[in-house]
């Protein structure tokens, strides 16, 4: 059986009814089984439920996330139909936890985001709708949700996804796809109902398009077509067996395919240094392959002797990556601890490490307007603004919106071994 | 020669592609990894996937089972065997062992499990050979305090997981940086769902317990569970021992961990069988997450797998 994985964040806040959202897509499409179900009807009424179930406990994993209702952190939930698996990374909404959300929206596919009927198009949906185009998410759906306390009014529903259009070219101009693929589909629903969820409406007949379950089940996941993508091979791992039949023999660079295709006979460069071989063979546990795509895991062994490691990357010799110790990139701050002007951090770049320096900040995203303000002299928790680095190694890239792969980096805090920045390339500096 | 790949992975080759990059960064970016193995399903699957990450070189870091003295011998048996064909180091915690060096006190009456007890097991002996990664074989659709739990987990230095402050964790970029005395457990599998796990044991061939596939025992019913009887079970009023035709949806130990009735003797029968089961593996078979409704949040918070 060969099933194709979509990817799927959704944010909203509680109050939007997103996790009945998925606890409805969940149990509409029976992918809750009876026991997790005998759990929240038991929990709803501890709860003082009125025999409803509440399906927002289903995801809600967390003590303190059932004690406050809201989500705190992402929650990862998995189904299949007969058509498609879908991982969705359920994503807080509030704008303490936007780090949670970055972290759930950086692998996903597609973007859902829910609006209140009643309330239209707040603060927050705008920045879920910024955030998730900044991460490059090249399919957009608005959910307008509780249509049921609207009277199912298509006016409302035409209303909103006017107003949302209105915000539309600011998606654009961030859009890491910008004008590529990104695409915005609107769809009325009432997940405490579940109409448009799993089934379509029988009270919104005004509607003519796809249920949300349906327009996921179509809906043509944006793959980097492995041809059309330029090869991105950073070697991970050096397997050199010291023992075996192979010792001392065999010296394969082992990695993750970021992008592209790889054929054995091929003419390569292994960057930053730039020498150039072929590739003798492509290994894989289950013997040799004449050729890998992305995202597979593979060896490679090459023709000629080099001296490679760890953080060295292999290229076609025709568009090569490029290789800079000066960035620009959009950054998203995720730590108490403001970023400053020259402070020092590690920069994790596909598989090298090195130490980067903040050498300006360019401008700072102002979250209320989604306007780029003027340069400032930090960023703080949850902020988003353009940085220039230089970096102690050079790093071997691309700008983020011809590759996710290449194009991104996370920064740590050497002191506090955190997590604290989320970098998406625009490009090499001068 | 294999012919050319398809342009698009299946589901199963993507997660696996996944998982193996997940082990090489540990392998990479950590001095003492280890890779937990309790001769399950799921850690039969890591150390497949760990043959595909190193081969033909030997495994970067030794295996270690926590053994709670209670385990199914069919298991114990597989496990030894399965590493000597894989010419692989295993390292045995005893869980006997920190009961009889005063570590931990034994819980008693009918219903006294070891399950609990395993955590200082663990952390003992991942602190005796100063591990700073731990492989687990948990998965995120087993729970939902998993649900929410990382790839790379960070423990602090009494192994304990803060699901307030977890790191932000981001495409495909795992932060290794820790301080001494703190490790980071480690879930290549965090995808991959039961039936993911059985159709790629499936695929893979992979030899299993005989324990998953159905088989005649002697059970008593407890909980609504089918528990194994063995010499020294001691039984609540009421209960009584009875033959059954069952098999296991986990692998854990004896005293906590129900078999199911099935009918299922083939992998292709097992496979099946999860595709239309209506219950979730720990629901049907673990009496260890029925405590409360945080039991896998709280044991987890301390130290637990």
């Amino acid at each position: 059986m060969t099933l194709d994985l979509l990817r799927i964040s959704t944010s909203g806040s509680v109050e939007d009814g997103k996790s009945t959202l998925i606890g409805r897509l969940l149990y509409d499409s029976k992918s809750i089984l009876q026991d997790q179900l005998d759990h929240v009807a038991q929990a709803s009424l501890r709860r003082g439920g009125e025999g409803a179930l509440d399906l927002a406990l289903l995801t809600d994993g967390l003590r303190a996330e059932r004690e406050q209702g809201i989500t705190i952190d992402v929650a990862y939930r998995y189904f299949a139909t007969p058509r498609r698996r879908f991982i969705i990374a359920d994503c807080p909404g509030h704008q303490q936890y936007t780090r949670n959300m970055v972290t759930g929206a950086s692998t996903a596919d597609l973007a859902v985001v829910l609006i209140d009927a009643r309330h239209g198009v707040i603060e927050q949906s705008k920045r879920h709708a910024f955030i998730s185009a900044l991460l490059g998410i090249p399919k957009l759906v608005v959910a307008v949700n509780k249509m049921d306390l609207v009277e199912h009014s298509q006016a409302r529903f035409e209303e909103i996804a006017q107003e949302f259009e209105r915000f539309a070219p600011i998606l654009r101009r961030d859009g890491q796809r910008a004008g590529q693929h990104h695409e915005i589909i609107y769809i009325p629903m009432s997940a405490l109902n579940g109409d448009n969820v799993v089934d379509r409406s029988t009270t919104m007949d005004w509607y003519q398009g796809p249920s949300l379950l349906e327009l996921l089940e179509q809906v043509e996941v944006a793959y980097d077509h492995p041809y059309e993508k330029p090869a991105r091979f950073p070697v991970q791992w050096v397997i050199r067996p010291s023992a075996g039949e192979r010792a001392g023999e065999y010296r394969g660079y082992a990695g993750q395919l970021a992008s592209g295709a790889l054929r054995q006979g091929d003419e390569v460069t292994i960057l930053p240094g730039g020498e150039r071989t072929r590739i003798l063979a492509i290994d894989s546990f289950d013997g040799e392959l004449d050729e890998a795509v992305a995202p597979m895991s593979i060896a490679i062994r090459l023709q000629d002797q080099l001296d490679i490691s760890r953080g060295e990357l292999i290229s076609h010799c025709e568009q090569e990556p490029v290789v800079a110790r000066e960035l620009d990139a959009d950054v998203c701050w995720m730590a108490q601890k403001p970023l400053r002007l020259g402070a020092r951090y590690v920069v994790k770049h596909t598989t090298r490490s090195a130490t980067a320096v903040v050498d300006a900040i360019d401008d700072l995203l102002n979250v209320h307007t989604l306007e780029r303000d003027a340069p400032a002299s930090q960023l703080s928790l949850n902020d988003i603004g353009r940085v220039r680095l230089r970096t102690s190694t050079p790093l071997v890239l691309d700008p983020y919106k011809t590759n996710r792969r290449t194009g991104s980096f996370i920064l740590i805090d050497e002191a506090s071994n955190e997590t604290v920045g989320a970098g998406m390339i625009k490009a090499a500096g001068a | 020669m294999i012919a050319a790949a398809p342009p698009q992975l299946s589901h199963l080759r993507a997660l696996e592609s996944e998982a193996i990059h997940v082990m090489r960064e540990v392998a990479a970016e950590f001095e003492a990894p280890v890779l937990l193995f309790s001769g399950g399903k799921d850690s039969i699957v890591l150390l497949r996937l760990a043959e595909k990450a190193f081969r033909p070189a030997p495994f970067p870091f030794p295996l270690m089972h926590v053994d709670t003295g209670h385990n199914f011998p069919e298991v114990i048996e597989f496990r030894d065997r399965l590493v000597a064909e894989l010419g692989e180091r295993l390292i045995v915690a005893s869980v006997q062992e920190s009961i009889d060096s005063g570590r931990v006190t034994e819980e008693t009456g009918p219903r006294a499990s070891r399950n609990q007890l395993q955590t200082v097991t663990l952390l003992d002996a991942i602190s005796e050979h100063s591990f700073d990664a731990a492989f687990g074989g948990a998965r995120r659709d087993e729970e939902r305090a998993r649900a929410k739990e990382r790839v790379f987990s960070f423990r602090n230095d009494f192994g304990q997981w803060d699901p307030k402050k977890q790191r932000p964790e981001l495409w495909n970029l795992y932060n290794g940086h820790i301080s001494k005395g703190e490790h980071v457990r480690v879930f290549p599998l965090s995808n991959w769902t039961e039936l993911d796990v059985w159709e790629y044991i499936h695929q893979e061939q992979l030899e299993v317990p005989t324990i998953y596939f159905a088989h005649e025992r002697q059970v008593f019913a407890r909980d609504g569970m089918l528990y194994a009887w063995r010499e020294g079970t001691e039984l609540i009023d009421g209960e009584t021992v009875f033959s059954e035709t069952v098999r296991y949806r986990t692998v854990g130990d004896m005293s906590c961990t129900g078999g199911v009735c099935s009918q299922a003797v083939t992998l292709q029968e097992v496979v099946a069988e999860i595709a239309t089961t209506r219950v979730t593996e720990r629901g049907e078979t673990r009496a260890d997450d029925r405590v409360t409704e945080a039991a896998m949040e709280d044991r987890k918070k301390a130290g637990y797998f």
